[in-house]
């Protein structure tokens, strides 16, 4: 046998132990080519166009799980923009559209499906406009359909007028689904520098620059890294750092084969590795915990940015090297809610949204799955969108922010989502008004990308 | 198709005698066995071909299931390549 008993056992502990799986296969799909005037006809080519090419995702992906006994958690697809798919058609209501993915998505059997999207980084288009207004109706009455809005990039600068509208997009979105907790925003992220083969949700969307069909594979594993890191007690943190890098090394090797044995089989290229470290909220399989791990008695107190910036760099480092295509967000998740250790500190009081919003300079992806207050004004809202795509815009990054204005709760109560969505403690924000500030609108102009100080 | 076969549990008499049996019906040549007991506790791992097997390899998985539960053990299948891919570079 060319492999080693402990070999075979450490991977077989991975997987049974230790919480590693696939998080997700996605297969991004163009939607370009269904455009029409007429709105009917479009959704209609939606729908058939999604059904045809992810036919055989979802079983696909369960025998590959099966073959290899590593758990595939998701399957999704991700698709063109729909600001630009049904920018053409003669109608003011886009959430037809989203109905169409909806009804696609399930009919594939897949988890999720986004790309309820429009990129509006430097202006609005007429179908930017009209999808932003359809995205509180669009997944007030969908189950799996993720929106994503653009507002910014380092080279456009942000747009606040986008910013503006998203705060009470938002809002709105919070209301239509109230009964639910909220559960459309956690569908709902606003980003600066979006990419455009991102496998994960809510933001995945399949850029103009993709090919026709792609797979992209998200891997997971914050437990491995954890229990890797029980081996390196009190050891200097360069230690800690190489312990991480071959950990992210082996976690993404599965990700690699999972990305070859989907592409081959479904006859679709193979687009990136992410090499995300996505949480979930199962004990033991947390980044928080990593945090931790390395000597902080509690995620979100002081060291807390540091121990995160080792752990996102090493990740990159381990896994740059196992994949032979590399992309997506890639970097250390710390969803709030989807996060066993992010929970417990939130909930203790410890770890605040300003220390999350440190922690998003130095990490993938920004302020993710928090609720706040239902209370909370649009503007501040907004403002709290416009603080992140700064940090985004500035420091050449793609950063994120997914709030859930929870409807009727104060600070302190919880909100649960379940699944992987989990469940998050209302954290609070500052009372201060934004409002004057964000009702100017405007743009803030793109940054000097040197003198950088 | 090469696949490694993983026993884990308390050690007993007649784990292996078992299964090898179940494998035989289904087929399935064993190249390889690496065995080891520690603190009572049985690890056994197979290299094996399934390119002879009379079953799918969602039926041997699924015979492969009655057996884990059937002797209170756990039994896991899966293609080598899972291992050679996290190992070898």
């Amino acid at each position: 046998m060319l492999l080693s008993h402990s070999d075979i056992m450490q991977t077989i502990d991975m997987i049974a132990q230790q919480h590693l799986d696939i998080r997700t296969i996605t297969m991004g799909i163009t939607l370009l080519d269904c455009a029409d005037p007429n709105p009917r006809d479009c959704a209609n080519k939606i729908y058939d166009k999604i059904c045809r090419c992810a036919q055989n995702l979802v079983p696909t992906g369960r025998r590959i799980e099966k073959e290899l006994g590593i758990p595939i958690v998701n399957k999704r697809i991700s698709v063109t923009p729909m600001a630009l798919v049904a920018g053409a058609c003669q109608t003011e209501d886009f959430a037809p559209f989203a109905v169409a993915m909806d009804r696609a998505g399930k009919e594939c059997g897949v988890d999720f499906i986004g790309g309820f999207s429009a990129l509006v980084q430097k202006g609005m288009t007429s179908g930017d406009r009209r999808l932003i207004a359809s995205i509180p109706e669009a997944l007030a009455t969908t189950d799996i359909v993720c929106s994503s809005v653009n507002v910014g990039s380092t080279k456009a600068g942000i747009n606040m007028d986008a910013v503006k509208r998203m705060g009470e997009v938002i809002k709105q979105t919070a209301a239509l689904t109230a009964d639910r907790g909220g559960m459309g925003c956690a569908k709902l992220v606003v980003f600066c520098n979006a990419v455009e083969d991102n496998p994960f949700m809510a933001g995945a969307f399949h850029g103009v620059g993709e090919p026709e069909t792609v797979i992209n594979v998200g891997v997971s594993g914050p437990g491995v890294v954890y229990h890797a890191l029980q081996a390196c007690k009190g050891q200097p943190l360069d230690v800690v750092a190489e312990t991480i890098k071959k950990t992210a090394f082996h976690i993404t090797r599965m990700g690699q084969l999972v990305a070859q044995e989907a592409s081959k089989r479904l006859n679709v290229p193979f687009g990136v590795v992410d090499l995300s470290l996505a949480p979930t909220p199962a004990v033991g399989d947390s980044v928080a915990r990593i945090l931790e791990a390395m000597g902080l008695e509690t995620c979100g107190g002081h060291g807390t940015t540091a121990a995160l910036a080792l752990l996102n760099d090493a990740v990159k480092k381990g896994g740059v090297m196992a994949s032979s295509s590399v992309g997506g967000l890639s970097g250390a998740f710390i969803p709030v809610s989807e996060d066993e250790g992010m929970i417990a500190a939130a909930s203790s009081g410890v770890l605040t949204l300003d220390k999350l919003e440190a922690m998003t300079c130095v990490c993938s992806v920004g302020l993710d799955m928090i609720a706040v207050p239902g209370d909370t004004p649009a503007a501040t809202l907004s403002a709290i969108i416009a603080d992140e795509a700064a940090i985004g815009m500035v420091n050449s990054k793609t950063t994120a922010v997914r709030l859930i204005p929870a409807v009727g709760k104060q600070v302190g109560d919880m909100v649960e989502f379940g699944g992987l969505l989990g469940e998050a403690p209302v954290m609070p924000v500052h009372p201060q008004s934004a409002e004057a500030f964000v009702a100017r609108g405007g743009r803030i102009p793109a940054p000097m990308q040197s003198l950088k100080n | 198709m090469k696949a490694i076969v993983t026993v884990v549990g308390m050690d007993r008499v007649g784990i292996i005698g078992e299964i090898c049996t179940t494998l035989a019906a289904l087929q399935i040549n064993i190249v390889d066995i690496s065995q080891t007991v520690m603190r009572d506790f049985f690890t056994m791992i197979m290299l094996v071909d399934t390119g002879y097997a009379n079953k799918t390899l969602d039926e041997i998985a699924e015979a492969l299931h009655q057996k884990e539960l059937e002797m209170g053990l756990s039994i896991r299948i899966q293609r080598e390549d899972i291992f050679q891919a996290m190992h070898r570079i």
